[in-house]
Formats: C-alpha cells, sequence, structure tokens
C-alpha cells in the first residue's frame, strides 16, 4: 500500500477525479439547458381528449402534454381535487390548453382518471396570435370583408397564404412605425431641444424670432410628413385586418380571429416529420429574431441579445486601455514600495467586492453625479427630462468596466512580468528610451496576456446581472441602442439583458408555467453568447501569440 | 625582474601606438554595499580587438556594462570615478544615455531578437531615429545583415519571423541588428557561449571581420577563443583588473602568477 502511494498513482487518480467531477457538473448544466431549451420549439401534437370532471359532466379538450407527474392522495384531497380517496398515489398531466381569451388559463392540471378517449385529429390546429397566446381549435371558414372566401378542407391552404400576406404588411408597418416615425419623432423632438435652447440662452429677441419661424416652417413640413405616413399606416393597418378565419374550439365553441393579429399557424399531427424539423428550425429562428411579446412570455428575445453584445463590446472598449494603461504604469514605472503593494493588493481585492456594490456605486456616482453633471452642463434644454442623469447602455458598460479592470490589470501585469529581461535591454542597447522599449517591443509581446485578461473580463461581464438592474437594464426596450438616426449608437438608452432577461422571465413572469421553457431557451442562449464572444477572443490571442511567438510563451 | 621590465615596456610601446577610444580613471561600482569594481584603471584602444577573461563573478560583464550605462537600469548600483570616452566623460550629466548606446552597441550572452520579422529587427535601430525611407532602410538592412555574414543565409526571408532563425543565425542577427545603426564601439558578452561549436566559429570570423571597422569588447569564458580573436586581453579576479597586456603576450608569458594560474586551468 505505501509501495503503491509512493508511485503516485493515487494523485494521479485524485486529479483526474477532479477534472471528472468539474466535467460532469459542467456538462450537466449544459446538457439540462439544452434539453429543456431546445425542446420547447417542436411542434408538439395535440391530443383531443374526454374530459370527465368533478361533478360528473363530459367535455372535450384539445391540448398539448406538456409533462406527467405522480401525486399523493393527500396533496390533492388538501386542495380539494379528489374526493374519493383510493389509492396512495395518482397521476395527473398537466395540459397545455391555450385559447387563453376563452378559458382564462392555458395551462391546467388534470388527473388520469378524468382523462380518456385520446386521439390526434389531423385537422387540429395550433394558431400563434400576438395577443392571448396561441388557440388550439379547428378552422371553419376564412372570410374577406364579411364574405366567405373558402370552407372546410379548402380553408386551411388559403388561410396559410393570406397569414404570409398579413405578416408581410405587419413588416411593412413596422418598418414605417421604427424607422420612419421614429425618425421624424427624433427631428420634432431635435426641434423642441433647439428652441428651448436658444430661449435658455438668452438670445436677443430678433434671433428667437427668426429661429422660431424656421422651426414652425420645419416643423409644419415634419407634420405634413407625418400626416402621410398616418395615412399609409392606416391603410396598411386596414389591409392587414382586411381577413378574419372562423375557429371552433374543441368543446364546440366558435369565434373568431382576425389574420392581421396572427403570426403563425400550423396543423402539428398532419406535419411529416421533415416538416416538423423544418417548423423546428423556424420557430428557433423565431426566437432569435424576434421581439418578446405578452410580457416576456413569448416572442423572442432579440433585444437582449443585441444589448448583452453592444453592451460586452463597449465595456470592452473602456476597460482594455484603462486596464493595460494601469497595469503598465503599476508593472513598469512604479517604484516598488510598501505604497505600490497597498495599490497592488487594493487592485486584487477589487475582484472581491460584491458585483452588487458596483451597481450602487454606479448609479450613485456615475449616474447620479456624473450623469446629472453632464445633464446640467450639455442637455440643459431637455431638463428635467434626463439624459444622460438616468440609467443606460454608457452607466451599464462603465459600470461593468470597472468590475472587470482588476482582472484585466492582474492578466496583464502577469504577461508584461514574463517578458524576458533580455529582450528590453536589446532594445535599450540599441538607444531605444524606455518608452520605446515599452510600445514597441514589450507591450506587444504582452497583448496575448492582455487578451486572457479580456476574454476573462467578457465571460465575467457577460453573465453579470445584480449591478445591471440598477444602472441601465430593463424588462423591456424594444427599441435597440444603435439605429439610422445620428449618432447611431444611443449610449443613453435603456437596454434589455439576457441576464436580466433570465431573471425577469423566471421570477417576475405572469404565466409560469408558459415561460418555463423560455427560461432554459434564454439561458441557454446566454452560455452559447458568452461561448461565441469568447472564442472568438481566444481565437485573437492565439493569432496573437502565432505572430509573437518566442520563449516568453 | 629584468625580464619583466623589458616585456612591461614592450607593452607600453606597443600602446603608445594605439589611439585610445575608452579610457577607466579609478572606477569604483557598488551593489548596495559591497563593490564589485575596485579600482579599475584601463584603456582600450581603438578598432582593436579587447577580450576580458576572469572567473565568474569576477565583474568583467559589469565593467563591459558600464561602457554602454546598463548598469543604470540596476536600482541599488552606485558609481563612481570616470569613463572617457573620445575624452568625454560617459557619466556626466549632460550625456544623453541613447545617445550614448547608439554609439557603444551590444550583444548579449543568449540571442535576443526581438518578435519581429528579420527585417523589422535590423531596421528597429533605424526607425528608432526616425528613418522611415524604404530605400534606406533597404539598403542598410542588406549592408548590415552582410556585415554580419547573414546575408545569404536569409535574403529570401527577410518578413519571416526572427524566431525562426537557429541559435547561431540569431546572434548574428543580432549583431547585424546592433552594427545598423553604426556604433564606434561594439560591446560583445559571451556571445557565443550559448552556441555550437560551428556557430561559434563563424561568430569568431565575424569578430575577426569586424574589428576594422569597431572598436569591440569581448567579454568570454573561453580561454581558446580570446587567444583566437583578441588583441588585448585583461585578466580579472574579484571586482580587481590584476593584468592587461597584448594578448600573445598575456598567453604566453603572464607578468602576474595569477594570471598564470588562471590561463593554465589551475584555478577558475
Amino acid at each position: 500500500m505505501r509501495a503503491w502511494f509512493r508511485t503516485g498513482t493515487p494523485w494521479i487518480w485524485l486529479n483526474a477525479g477532479a477534472i471528472a467531477l468539474s466535467l460532469v457538473m459542467v456538462l450537466g448544466v449544459l446538457g439540462l439547458i439544452t434539453v429543456h431549451g431546445a425542446s420547447h420549439f417542436w411542434p408538439a401534437d395535440l391530443e383531443q381528449i374526454q374530459l370527465r370532471q368533478t361533478d360528473g359532466t363530459e367535455t372535450t379538450l384539445l391540448a398539448e402534454v406538456v409533462r406527467t407527474e405522480e401525486v399523493s392522495a393527500a396533496v390533492l384531497k388538501d386542495s380539494g381535487v379528489l374526493m374519493d380517496k383510493v389509492a396512495a398515489v395518482y397521476q395527473r398531466h398537466l395540459l397545455k390548453l391555450g385559447n387563453r381569451d376563452v378559458y382564462g388559463v392555458d395551462f391546467r392540471w388534470y388527473l388520469d382518471q378524468q382523462l380518456s378517449n385520446y386521439s390526434k385529429p389531423l385537422n387540429a390546429t395550433v394558431i400563434e396570435r400576438r395577443e392571448w397566446g396561441n388557440f388550439y381549435g379547428f378552422p371553419q371558414t376564412l372570410l374577406e370583408a364579411q364574405k366567405v372566401v373558402a370552407e372546410g378542407a379548402a380553408v386551411w391552404p388559403e388561410l396559410i397564404s393570406r397569414i404570409a400576406r398579413a405578416n408581410q404588411i405587419h413588416e411593412q408597418i413596422g418598418d414605417i412605425e421604427k424607422v420612419e416615425i421614429g425618425r421624424i419623432n427624433r427631428k420634432l423632438n431635435d426641434l423642441r431641444l433647439a428652441e428651448r435652447k436658444l430661449e435658455l440662452n438668452d438670445a436677443d429677441a430678433a434671433t428667437v424670432e427668426s429661429a422660431k419661424q424656421q422651426a414652425a416652417e420645419d416643423r409644419a413640413a415634419l407634420d405634413a410628413e407625418y400626416a402621410e405616413l398616418q395615412q399609409q399606416l392606416e391603410q396598411l393597418y386596414a389591409a392587414a385586418k382586411r381577413d378574419n378565419v372562423v375557429v371552433t374550439t374543441a368543446e364546440g365553441k366558435q369565434l373568431t380571429i382576425n389574420l392581421g393579429n396572427i403570426v403563425h399557424a400550423h396543423q402539428p399531427n398532419a406535419m411529416s416529420l421533415l416538416d416538423k424539423i423544418g417548423h423546428y428550425f423556424g420557430a428557433i429562428w423565431n426566437f432569435l429574431a424576434d421581439d418578446p411579446r405578452e410580457a416576456n412570455t413569448e416572442g423572442g428575445i432579440f433585444p437582449a441579445i443585441f444589448g448583452t453584445v453592444t453592451m460586452v463590446i463597449l465595456m470592452s472598449i473602456i476597460v482594455t486601455p484603462f486596464g493595460v494603461l494601469a497595469a503598465i504604469y503599476l508593472r513598469e514605472y512604479a517604484k516598488d514600495g510598501p505604497l505600490l503593494r497597498v495599490i497592488r493588493i487594493s487592485v486584487y481585492n477589487l475582484a472581491g467586492v460584491p458585483s452588487i456594490v458596483y451597481g450602487v456605486f454606479g448609479l450613485g456616482f456615475f449616474v447620479y453625479i456624473m450623469g446629472g453633471s453632464i445633464d446640467a452642463l450639455f442637455y440643459p434644454e431637455s431638463l428635467p427630462a434626463p439624459t444622460f442623469g438616468t440609467p443606460g447602455l454608457f452607466w451599464a458598460s462603465l459600470t461593468l468596466a470597472l468590475l472587470t479592470l482588476p482582472v484585466v490589470i492582474v492578466s496583464t501585469e502577469e504577461g508584461l512580468s514574463r517578458i524576458p529581461s533580455t529582450i528590453r535591454m536589446g532594445s535599450l542597447a540599441l538607444g531605444a528610451t524606455k518608452s520605446e522599449t515599452l510600445w514597441k517591443v514589450v507591450v506587444p509581446l504582452a497583448t496575448p496576456a492582455m487578451m486572457t485578461g479580456l476574454i476573462l473580463a467578457i465571460a465575467r461581464a457577460a453573465g453579470e446581472v445584480a449591478p445591471l438592474m440598477l444602472v441601465g437594464v430593463v424588462k423591456l426596450a424594444p427599441t435597440l441602442p444603435v439605429d439610422g438616426n445620428f449618432p447611431f449608437v444611443h449610449l443613453d438608452q435603456k437596454i434589455m439583458h439576457l441576464g436580466f432577461h433570465v431573471y425577469d422571465v423566471g421570477f417576475q413572469s405572469p404565466n409560469v408555467e408558459a415561460s418555463r421553457p423560455l427560461l432554459y431557451a434564454t439561458a441557454l442562449v446566454l452560455v452559447v453568447l458568452i461561448m461565441v464572444l469568447n472564442m472568438a477572443a481566444i481565437h485573437l490571442r492565439n493569432k496573437l501569440r502565432e505572430k509573437y511567438r518566442s520563449e516568453s510563451d | 625582474m629584468t625580464q619583466q621590465h623589458i616585456n612591461i615596456a614592450d607593452t607600453e610601446l606597443l600602446l603608445a601606438n594605439e589611439k585610445m577610444k575608452i579610457e577607466v580613471n579609478d572606477l569604483r561600482l557598488y551593489y548596495g554595499d559591497s563593490m564589485a569594481l575596485k579600482n579599475i584603471n584601463l584603456q582600450i584602444p581603438e578598432k582593436r580587438v579587447t577580450a576580458f577573461i576572469g572567473p565568474s563573478g569576477c565583474g568583467k560583464s559589469t565593467l563591459l556594462r558600464c561602457f554602454n550605462r546598463m548598469n543604470d537600469l540596476v536600482d541599488i548600483c552606485r558609481i563612481e570615478g570616470k569613463i572617457l570616452m573620445d575624452g568625454q566623460n560617459i557619466y556626466d550629466k549632460s550625456v544623453d544615455v541613447a545617445e550614448l548606446r547608439r554609439q557603444v552597441g551590444m550583444v548579449f550572452q543568449k540571442p535576443n531578437p526581438f518578435p519581429k520579422t528579420i527585417y523589422e529587427n535590423v531596421a528597429y535601430g533605424l526607425r528608432l531615429q526616425g528613418v522611415k525611407d524604404k530605400r534606406v532602410l533597404d539598403e542598410v538592412v542588406e549592408t548590415s545583415l552582410k556585415g554580419a555574414a547573414l546575408w545569404n543565409e536569409v535574403k529570401d526571408r527577410l518578413h519571416d519571423n526572427a524566431f525562426g532563425l537557429s541559435g547561431g543565425q540569431q546572434q548574428r542577427l543580432v549583431i547585424a541588428r546592433a552594427i545598423a545603426i553604426e556604433p564606434e564601439v561594439l560591446l560583445l558578452d559571451e556571445p557565443a557561449s550559448a552556441l555550437d561549436p560551428i556557430s561559434t566559429l563563424k561568430i569568431e570570423e565575424l569578430i575577426y571581420e569586424l574589428k576594422d571597422r569597431y572598436t569591440i569588447v569581448i567579454v568570454t569564458h573561453n580561454m581558446q577563443q580570446a587567444a583566437r580573436v583578441s588583441d588585448y586581453t585583461a585578466f580579472m579576479y574579484m571586482g580587481d583588473l590584476i593584468e592587461f597586456d597584448a594578448t600573445n603576450k598575456m598567453f604566453t608569458n603572464p607578468s602576474e602568477q595569477q594570471t598564470e594560474d588562471y590561463i593554465t586551468g589551475r584555478f577558475g
């Protein structure tokens, strides 16, 4: 036994065990969110089920079976569901019924014994709506301006093509509302601010008067443009709402759905495997590319992805120069002594400060003090409405930059200290000054280490949520911080963030069951996004390493 | 006794014919409290190869580094005395250290090319001086590499990374880099100690060729090398300059017992 210990084999096993454990945990987490997140988009079959209610009446349901679990009889009895206690354990199913406008809730538990006569009617249809969530039922007739255009089996193909048409019109509407009207609103706002500025600056009466006249003319022109767009919009809305489809629910209730309100429709029971795969990837794409709907319980997460990426990039742009310069000063210029040691320890300890503290600091110092001052100095015309004196993209990035600064400083310092002194000597011996040596030889050699710091910073920043809730991330901000209006990147705008979205969907959602899969999917997207950002940075670092290949690595 | 006197006279005669490039007067160097160089007095003749020999830790590298003030980089290092180069004290306050180092090039024990292309390594010193003209750079790179006997080996891959070269080639590249800015003095700190015998031979041939144009000071552990390449030799021991003489005389008939012991391998 002692001989075995002396061979070192137990250490190898211990080390390998630690690695294996870490791997299992990482893969477990990734596997869990992947399975739960990715399965949400698969078009599940709709089951038509006979339900015997507790009062003995029978009714029909059309639903998706979400999951099944066992509950003890005592629990059921306590909640008043179960009257006759026969078995100790009962099976129950969670059904997604849809039709929130009809039933009030779209998810409901039923006991297995209440349900019978399962069947999968081929014409069972899922209609994804802009409001009220999914509709599950059967399309009966298609109406164009109250006139019947299709009935029976002819409805389905006609419905699909007309939904496509309505969606196309919706896209046009979106373009006009977001781009054109956004531009006009901005110009109007600029006009208002320009006038207010003149007033504040105490310009002489003649200037103010002529400026006002000019502004009035401009405003009239913009108003005319706006009215024209408005009219165009009204026509488009009318066109989008031209068609209606009459549908019945499983128990036979009839209702009319306007095609302008439909995002998508499919008949899962009739779909082939290939169709389902196509639908699956379409649904994933929509999730990634759409705006959220219905209090973030439906639709996509595009603004959150965009906000996260923008914020991380902005943070990198801020933190890299600051961290690198600080590290160069600490390592190359600062005189070694107790003061330097104190500063270095302080920097290292900054990495351990709870992130929420950074958030509070960001809110108090960046947003209120710095932002308030910026507003007072540069945007007095829009006060009391704050421009930078309110949480926004820039402050969120700056707070994260502060949070990740120690990481960048530490790795840059380590990189600098690894550059062999012979290389510095070589440069100095050629008559280079210290700063020339630093910038021409030492810093380029240390770039891979700086990239390592940046990689760690990105990984930390992209996953951070707590401080962001205070300094610029909100539940819903469909307007992106980057658009076609000058200055193109709007640093004062509030943004959505994947991490916060996970929190919001997971814990602030009005519809837990509907948002559960989205929670996993969002978490998955966040993890994948961090991986992509990291991999891009690692790729860049490896390229730099190759370029500056030397004994120092 | 008489013999020795004649020899000293010979050497003095020899040295009297030389023009002196560097003159060291009463140089003392301290690392903190310990004295590393004790009252050195030495004259180094122009366009000759002078070798410093002596056991490890005797201060020969330290003395070499005084000539281009590399010791300034060591915080605890303190210097007393004078080093005159062309009559000007290089430790004078008015001396620009960067300018001095441009005139006194240095090659280190381990090849230390920059993480750049071969071309950029050689052009580095010129670029520091603000030379941007491509033709001038091309020309200097070519002549320097030829001067360092490396041109034929690298002319087809000037824009490859310098780390792709072998150790001996790297060392010659470093020499090319040093002579590209046309220094007056070239300090070589054990330039061949990290190289294989063939590369060492090439470096030695190179030193022989370079001495027509540069004043060369070389530190070496290798007695044969000192005997082969140098015109004058200084033997140092424990921070003292024990003996300075023409190399031929030093290796055939040293005046000091300590020198003889060292050269014949009785210690060190």
